[in-house]
């Protein structure tokens, strides 16, 4: 017999309180673990997502459009732009790197973008199976897309149109060819399928679509002159392309190369940074909804562990006299209903804890967050502040039982009719 | 055992309870008879440590219970007393036999399991021992806690009012097993009660008189 043990036979006597108060205070943590991980995992993802990647150029319209479609590929493009006027900003003197990208299809969902080399190695990906990809119409696969669709190396597939899925204009007709796989790494390079901008360009030459991010202005057939410095344009035929994605050669460009694209071209700049942070803060204004209703949850826990101990001291008091009787100074009492609380908030911390992070792996594994990979297998710093948090609840709403039981005095109790 | 010199109590406010100046010899068992309101179990409970007088002193055991700090008082009562209350109050979310061990690790004793199962045993109690007090009948309840009043093998066992709504067999029983469980430890035995089968029963009484408007100094 030990005062820890005393406290747990304590709450064991009374399940039904215990386990209400357990569970209010857990939901409260729960809600606020689920908070906490989500944003940290959005936050990573978007910022990992954007990683190397200054500024992204594109068609004119929304700037967020442009960050969505083009780094992560969550929306459909503002429109093209046409490859010339890409390449001159490519080689302005303040740009280290361009990327450019063409988008166009997806594979049950995930996007297929043409693009060069350059944009494995700005995610870091490497080849885990087969090679990357060298002629048009090879495709090399994210490890998420390989995963979901069950594609192997050397199989074919074609792809449909946009970006929604089932249901669009499929390509049957020109099939790619998957030449390789990539290995996880975290970012929006596991949900893409990689492949030449020319298969890109190869499969929309013939065909008029009803797309609207492809029902763009028609080109002009005969309009450009051929470019000397573009092997792949065919003759008298502009080509487009939906992105550019740009790194710094120097930081002064922050300040002149988005000013210079957007007055001086018909393109439009966009910074993914502070796009994500504009998106962060729309979405945090709901999550601080959500913030507010956790924090509701665990006072009314606080404020019901304190009824619960309270009322249970009044029936209890004779116990606590006894004790006195025995031989208990009236420290160990206080100790003794002190350690109730902290008993209950611990209880509370590790369930409220296993629930968050069990709720976020779930929503991660059923795929409710689309683009988003959530793992309950992630951990953030101010968890243990969060647990904290609730054995100062526990701690707090226990205080003044504590006291009361310190203040028994043993004589008047017990001699109660 | 114990000894009083010029004790007085008064509960705040209320009339102001004196005691003669009595003594019991260690070892001696004694009753405590009075009519209700007399004072008997405010008399207990400052011989049990557990009530500071107003004035005056009281030895325990040769110990003026005033020169003790509160937690050498805690400490002392633990160790030294017994007290089987007149509600026996046995902690309910506890079994018989860890009523038991709360009362060897409040007063700060080793553990002794042994011990424990002897006095169970002693008092016929043994197989109730992972019972919880609400499963136990009163008789059996009054036993659970006359054993956990001697589990530390007190120097002065206390009882207030054993006998009270039990028919005469059980009152001769619960006498019976008090008297012999402190014998048993070697304890003084002070029983309150203001019950005539017991008078029978204990030679040595103090008697309390019906507290009057005490007179001023």
């Amino acid at each position: 017999m030990n005062i820890v043990k005393l406290a747990y036979k304590q709450l064991a006597t009374r399940p039904l309180h215990t386990i209400l108060n357990v569970l209010l205070l857990a939901l409260g943590i729960a809600t606020i673990t689920l908070l906490m991980l989500f944003n940290a995992q959005l936050q990573d993802k978007l910022l990992n997502s954007s990683k190397g990647i200054d500024l992204v150029v594109g068609a004119k319209g929304s700037p967020l459009q442009l960050i969505l479609s083009s780094v992560y590929h969550a929306d459909i493009p503002n429109g093209n732009i046409p490859l010339k006027e890409a390449d001159q900003i490519a080689k302005h003197r303040l740009v280290a790197k361009a990327i450019p990208m063409a988008l166009g299809d997806n594979l049950m969902g995930f996007r297929i973008v043409g693009t060069t080399h350059d944009y494995v190695g700005l995610y870091g990906g490497e080849i885990a199976e087969g090679q990357l990809w060298k002629v048009s119409m090879e495709a090399v696969l994210g490890a998420n897309v390989a995963k979901k669709s069950g594609l192997k190396v050397g199989q074919n597939f074609a792809g449909s149109h946009g970006l929604a899925g089932n249901g669009g204009h499929e390509h049957d007709d020109n099939q790619y060819h998957v030449v390789g796989i990539l290995k996880p790494t975290g970012t929006v390079l596991d949900d893409v399928v990689l492949t030449e901008m020319q298969s890109v360009w190869d499969l929309h030459e013939s065909e008029t679509t009803t797309n609207p991010v492809f029902a763009q202005p028609s080109k002009p057939a005969t309009a450009a002159k051929p470019a000397n410095d573009d092997d792949d344009e065919e003759e008298g035929k502009p080509r487009d392309i939906t992105a550019l994605l740009i790194s710094y050669k120097t930081p002064l460009a922050v300040l002149a190369l988005p000013r210079h694209i957007n007055a001086n071209t018909n393109m439009l700049a966009a910074s993914p940074a502070m796009e994500a942070a504009r998106l962060l803060s729309i979405v945090g204004f709901g999550l601080d909804a959500f913030r507010a209703f956790a924090a509701i949850l665990i006072i009314s826990a606080g404020l019901s562990v304190f009824v619960a101990l309270y009322t249970a001291l009044k029936e209890r008091r004779f116990d606590l006299a006894v004790m006195r009787m025995l031989g208990s100074s009236r420290f160990r009492l206080f100790t003794a209903v002190l350690l109730e609380g902290l008993l209950l908030a611990v209880a509370s911390a590790a369930l409220g804890l296993a629930i968050g992070h069990g709720v976020v792996e779930l929503a991660g594994r059923t795929g409710m967050t689309p683009g988003l990979a959530l793992t309950g297998r992630y951990w953030v710093p101010q968890e243990a502040l969060l647990a904290l948090l609730a054995v100062g609840v526990g701690a707090f709403a226990a205080l003044i039982p504590a006291i009361q039981a310190y203040r028994t005095e043993i004589a008047t109790v017990l001699s109660e009719r | 055992m114990f000894a009083l010199k010029q004790l007085r109590h008064r509960y705040g406010g209320g009339a102001e309870i004196s005691f003669p100046d009595w003594v019991l010899d260690a070892g001696g068992h004694a009753l405590l008879v009075g009519p209700s309101g007399s004072g008997k179990t405010t008399l207990l409970s400052i011989v049990g440590g557990m009530l500071q007088p107003t004035s005056g002193q009281a030895i325990v055991a040769g110990q003026d219970l005033r020169q003790l700090s509160a937690g050498a008082l805690d400490r002392f009562r633990g160790q030294t007393i017994g007290l089987v209350p007149q509600k026996l109050h046995l902690i309910a979310s506890l079994t018989v036999a860890e009523n038991l061990q709360l009362a060897q690790y409040l007063a700060h004793l080793p553990k002794n399991p042994q011990r424990i199962h002897e006095v169970l045993t002693r008092l016929g109690v043994a197989e109730l021992a992972q019972r919880r007090p609400h499963q136990l009948s009163g008789g059996q309840s009054q036993r659970v806690a006359i054993a956990r009043a001697v589990v530390n093998k007190p120097k002065l066992l206390l009882a207030d009012e054993p006998t009270a709504n039990l028919d005469d067999d059980a009152a001769t029983a619960v006498i019976d097993l008090l008297e012999r469980e402190a014998g048993e430890v070697g304890a003084s035995l002070l029983i309150a009660s203001h019950d005539g089968r017991v008078k029978s029963r204990i030679g040595h009484s103090f008697a309390l008189q019906r507290q009057q408007a005490e007179e001023t100094a």
